[in-house]
């Protein structure tokens, strides 16, 4: 144990945490927005997915990371589209949507894949970029060399929080997700809002896929591994409130690099890998059940509006 | 709160999203036609893929001595995995035949589902490649007494008469690549990213750590992620392994891709397993223990043609050509080292160097 107590595994350790934590991050913030609103997206796996193959596909093909990030932001823009069409034009159940979204983007990724690249194929890695200053400082300059999607990701924390609780638009967001009928009544168009909300929700995701893949270098099918599920459960982990959607996901992220760290050293023996290597998921439950009853969901949330 | 906006900015947003999903549809009805990658998985090219034709080890088995049987495969990953479920796929184009392929069944019910389809179909031989399949495979079996189930990795057919199972054994290749990783290791530190420990990765790893021991290596260091598909954890342990002072990587599934793209990043040689990894990056793979699954399978169809229709195991090994060590000739080794894997493999074969298994 006293390995894993040294500065310098100790701050990889944090290091690895904070990288594993960026696309949760991203996928559960663009979450909260939608939920906040009252909108539930159990897609964004499957968007995730189709970002990450798209992002993967257009670096793949054009050497660019940039224009890959972009491409997984548009194509999350499109599954917002589609999904905001789902669920506000044709008013679907938002639980049973948001599964058909995941399974179409399952799908869909694996599809394209095997049409169009077929096997597994290494892309550049997105850069990692130097905080000035803080990189340089001894033992834990580690922490400030991350690629500028990480950066990104943490950037989103404070741009969220304040999006929804300082601005018109982040009251608008809140009114509709606790009483759309009361807002509407007041001017607010609902389903404006609402869409909104979601082509934010799914661009953020789109996002998300594209961070996994760039970090990971390469695509397979189910890239996100169930990683857009466990997104969701950080918005309740987080009580739909962005610094703690964060805490959420770092927590998460900074298990599973522990536990990676432990086997690595040896202070987790072999009998108790398997078993070791569901620790973040039974944490996520057992804060979920801790939780539950003492945070408060979005009143309208997964309610299609109706105006009466 | 803001004033409702005027209606006539609504049919804008919903031109927008219109506009949108036709977009998705000509990015997903346009072809690119000219990626050589797509033909990769047709089932034509499986069967005429030059790669596997010269892999074969007997030019009897790619003729016509199977006649018009037909054959399906249920695998849990992508066809063009470069791990378990491509291994299956070439070993079957490997004989000539172009199978049905149901991949990505990673639920066990969809797996099942497939197997009875098939065998409702009538398809004479279904894989189900996934030791996960066994108890659908006890279910199914029985329902359909004419049609042969090949099933692995296994090492008993659990009593049914119209099923063969197969396993490799998996701890001879790994044996013979940890003596080479352990003769070009400089650290002495080796790392392995492992799936869930179970089948043939902990027979490879096992008998890796084993031969790695044996040629000098003083730390094998061993993690099972607890995942066959997470890339990015894959990816983590990887890292992790390197800042533990590894130098050289291996690891087994099909998750692995994600440490052999730290491994190619960082230049750390990386041993592959199940399928030939030299693709993946030819600068940093040194060999592969590659599984040729049609050594058992042409033993399996040909005791079918003569009326067995199971109740027997097979065993992938290097003796009988069902384990073969492909070295990466773009990777250079020295003499010493790649005469210390033929001696390794030569005594695996006489029974004189023992994996540990």
């Amino acid at each position: 144990m006293s390995d894993f107590f040294t500065v310098s595994v100790l701050v990889a350790t944090l290091a690895s945490g904070i990288r594993l934590a960026t696309p949760y991050l991203f996928a559960a913030l663009g979450e909260t927005v939608g939920q906040r609103s009252g909108v539930l997206n159990l897609g964004v796996d499957g968007v995730m997915l189709l970002g990450a193959f798209f992002a993967h596909w257009t670096a793949l093909e054009t050497g660019n990371l940039w224009l890959a990030v972009l491409v997984g932001l548009l194509t999350g823009l499109v599954m917002g589209g589609i999904y905001a069409t789902i669920t506000l034009y044709f008013k679907a159940e938002q639980g049973i949507s948001g599964i058909g979204i995941f399974l179409f983007g399952l799908g869909f990724s694996d599809l394209m894949f095997e049409v169009k690249i077929g096997s597994p194929k290494f892309t550049k890695q997105l850069p990692d970029v130097e905080i000035p200053l803080l990189a340089d400082i001894p033992e834990i300059g580690e922490l400030f060399s991350q690629s500028l999607l990480t950066y990104g990701a943490f950037v989103m924390v404070p741009a969220v929080a304040l999006l929804l609780r300082r601005t018109t638009f982040g009251m608008n967001v809140r009114a509709v997700g606790e009483n759309p009928q009361a807002a509407d009544s007041l001017g607010v168009s609902v389903n404006r809002v609402r869409l909104k909300t979601i082509l934010i929700g799914n661009t953020m995701a789109g996002i998300a896929g594209a961070a996994l893949v760039l970090e990971a270098k390469v695509f397979q099918p189910n890239l996100t591994q169930g990683l857009g599920f466990i997104a969701v459960a950080l918005v309740y982990f987080g009580a739909w409130r962005a610094p703690w959607v964060m805490a959420g996901a770092l927590l998460y992220g900074l298990v599973q690099a522990t536990v990676i760290r432990w086997k690595v050293l040896g202070i987790i023996s072999r009998e108790f890998s398997d078993i070791a290597a569901m620790a973040p998921a039974v944490l996520t439950v057992v804060a979920l059940i801790v939780l539950a009853g003492r945070v408060q969901a979005p009143s309208a949330l997964t309610k299609p509006f109706e105006r009466h | 709160m803001s004033k409702k906006s005027g209606s006539s900015k609504t049919p804008k947003l919903w031109r927008l999203l219109a506009v949108l999903l036709a977009l998705v549809l000509v990015a997903a009805a346009c072809g690119d036609d000219d990626d050589s990658s797509a033909d990769d998985v047709s089932d034509d090219d499986m069967a005429d893929d030059d790669t596997t034709d010269d892999d074969m080890t007997d030019d009897d088995m790619a003729d016509d001595a199977h006649g018009d049987v037909t054959v399906a495969i249920v695998a849990p990953s992508a066809v063009d995995d470069v791990a378990f479920t491509q291994s299956m796929i070439d070993a079957v184009a490997a004989l000539g035949i172009e199978p049905e392929v149901t991949p990505g069944t990673f639920v066990i019910e969809d797996a099942a589902a497939a197997l009875r389809g098939y065998a409702e179909d009538g398809i004479d031989v279904i894989i189900a490649h996934g030791t996960q399949y066994g108890g659908s495979l006890e279910e199914i079996a029985p329902d359909f007494p004419e049609t042969t189930f090949i099933w692995g990795t296994a090492t008993d057919t659990k009593g049914l008469p119209n099923v063969f199972a197969y396993a490799p054994a998996a701890d001879e290749g790994g044996y013979v690549n940890g003596v080479v990783a352990g003769l070009l290791s400089e650290s002495g530190t080796i790392g392995v990213v492992g799936p869930v420990e179970a089948g043939d990765a902990v027979a490879y790893i096992n008998g890796f750590e084993a031969g790695a021991l044996a040629s000098g290596a003083t730390e094998v260091s061993i993690v099972y992620t607890g995942s066959f598909g997470d890339v990015a954890l894959a990816a983590e342990t990887a890292t992790a392994h390197i800042a533990n002072g590894a130098d050289i990587l291996t690891g087994s599934a099909q998750m692995v891709v994600g440490a052999v793209g730290v491994a190619s990043g960082e230049g750390v040689p990386w041993f592959g397993t199940q399928a030939n990894q030299t693709e993946l990056d030819p600068s940093i793979v040194v060999a592969s223990q590659v599984y040729h699954w049609e050594v058992v399978l042409d033993d399996m169809l040909a005791l079918r043609a003569s009326g067995t229709l199971g109740g027997e195991a097979f065993v992938l090994t290097l003796e009988n050509g069902g384990l073969v060590v492909e070295f990466n000739d773009e990777f250079e080794l020295d003499a010493d080292t790649r005469a210390a894997a033929d001696a390794a493999i030569a005594g695996i074969i006489d029974g004189s160097v023992s994996t540990g298994a």
